[in-house]
């Protein structure tokens, strides 16, 4: 009993005096998911849009393959950018096996899907909207396509952060390509796991809080955004 | 720069799914004239507007305006208006900035046409419906068409509302504009149309000056469809 009161202690008591190795971790993790966000966000919208108002052959398996990719199993992701960035693999060249920039680009193919699945099924439905008045106006494809993005910019918002909640709170695929090396390539998911199997529950905890705190944080934007999209931009 | 107008519109049809919408129409628009498309549902009046705007193109037939390259002379305000997330302002300036003829002045003169300056800065998608209507013809003015087609303006309006519409579109068309509308309201048709196109399932039935429309219609459909009006 006193065990899990006193790690509680100690794991307040870190977050309070901002403890530098808990720091560390907590902005190595944001750093990487942030980054992965505004990558999956650069591959993901422009290929929303694409398979939204695109007509080229082969759309429909588009659609359906990235629709399947958002259900991968971010250990599956995990392993397959480990082959490509191992020594062995294509990309091993770089070097970039166990360093935050493996991670980086884990988790944006990781979540890239998420924001073009659900960008596209936005898009796809302003584009019926607004279709017949882009068309009279004589707006250029190109032209169009931004419209739409603007227009749906509060559902897209919000898609980047159910994709960053996605890559912030995930381990396997960090875990594999990341290693967990200290001061390197440690984050909040993969030193919980650690700590926790070396039963240091104090800083388990604390990156456990601040964990649980961030997805707060990303729900809490995601119904401030639906509030400002109801009074400034209604459906 | 000459105008698009007049058009000839010979042998104009439109089939989809082995039914002809329309079928065969001969007529012609001319400049300075308000033009009411009647007939009951069904008859295509929508569609032949469509045709003429060219979101669609005829499977019979053709359109000839007086000079190419119609698409920029030319505005269409729908039925239940259009608006982009944006402000007032920013609705109009949005359609002046894709048909690269960005103007502050010509956004002031779009809003006072509609009596919108007040409500210039507010989103535009909360403003009531007949406001919205109002900006959507505000927008399409601003981009000078000499031509502008209006779908049933009105169809979801209440009556204050809707007299506030026809004020503004008889002011569009006593600036220049040749208006080109449908209606399901044969009192707006009276206080608007300077002459009327009458289809019935497809055709058209009657293209005649408005007084002599109302007054002595030619065929028994268009007698029937009037006499379906409420008597004054």
């Amino acid at each position: 009993m006193g065990e899990i009161e006193s790690a509680l202690d100690q794991a307040l008591a870190m977050i309070a005096r901002a403890d530098p190795a808990l720091g560390e971790i907590v902005g190595l993790s944001l750093r990487v998911s942030l980054t992965a966000t505004t990558v999956a966000g650069l591959l993901g919208l422009p290929l929303g849009a694409l398979i939204a108002l695109g007509r080229f052959p082969g759309r429909g398996l588009v659609q359906v393959v990235v629709n399947a990719l958002m259900g991968l199993p971010s250990v599956v992701l995990g392993l397959l950018v480990y082959l490509a960035l191992s020594r062995a693999g294509p990309l091993g060249t770089l070097g970039l096996l166990y360093t935050p920039t493996a991670m980086i680009l884990a988790q944006s193919l990781l979540i890239a899907p998420i924001v073009a699945a659900l960008s596209a099924a936005q898009i796809e439905s302003l584009a019926a909207e607004y279709d017949e008045l882009l068309r009279s106006l004589g707006a250029g494809r190109g032209r169009a396509a931004l419209t739409l993005l603007w227009e749906g910019r509060f559902a897209l918002a919000t898609a980047l952060l159910a994709a960053f909640g996605r890559a912030i709170g995930e381990i396997a695929s960090v875990m594999i390509v990341g290693g967990n090396i200290d001061h390197v390539t440690r984050t909040m998911t993969t030193a919980i796991a650690l700590e926790t199997a070396r039963g240091n529950l104090a800083l388990a905890l604390a990156l456990g809080f601040v964990l649980v705190g961030i997805v707060v944080l990303v729900n809490a934007a995601v119904f401030a955004l639906r509030r400002v999209a109801e009074r400034l931009a209604p459906a | 720069m000459s105008g698009i107008l007049p058009a000839r519109i010979e042998g104009l049809g439109f089939a989809a799914g082995g039914r002809r919408l329309l079928d065969g129409l001969d007529f012609a628009l001319r400049a300075g004239t308000r033009t009411v498309v009647l007939g009951p549902n069904g008859a295509g009046k929508s569609l032949l507007l469509r045709l003429l705007h060219g979101l669609l193109a005829p499977t019979e037939g053709r359109v000839h305006w007086a000079r190419p390259d119609v698409g920029r002379f030319q505005a269409l305000v729908a039925q239940r208006p259009v608006l982009l997330r944006r402000s007032v302002a920013a609705n109009i300036a949005y359609a002046l900035s894709v048909r690269g003829m960005a103007d502050d002045l010509r956004i002031e003169a779009a809003l006072d046409l509609a009596g919108l300056a007040p409500l210039a800065r507010r989103p535009a998608r909360v403003l009531s419906g007949g406001e919205q209507q109002r900006l959507a013809l505000a927008r399409a003015w601003a981009i000078k068409p000499e031509v502008m087609f209006l779908d049933e303006p009105t169809a979801s309006l209440d009556p204050a509302a809707t007299r506030a519409v026809e004020a503004i579109v008889g002011d569009i068309a006593a600036r220049g504009t040749k208006i080109v509308m449908t209606t399901h309201d044969l009192g707006q048709a009276r206080r608007l149309a300077d002459d009327v196109l009458y289809l019935d399932r497809g055709r058209l039935v009657e293209a005649a000056p408005a007084a002599r429309f109302f007054e002595a219609p030619q065929s028994a459909s268009a007698r029937a469809f009037l006499k379906g009006d409420l008597p004054w």
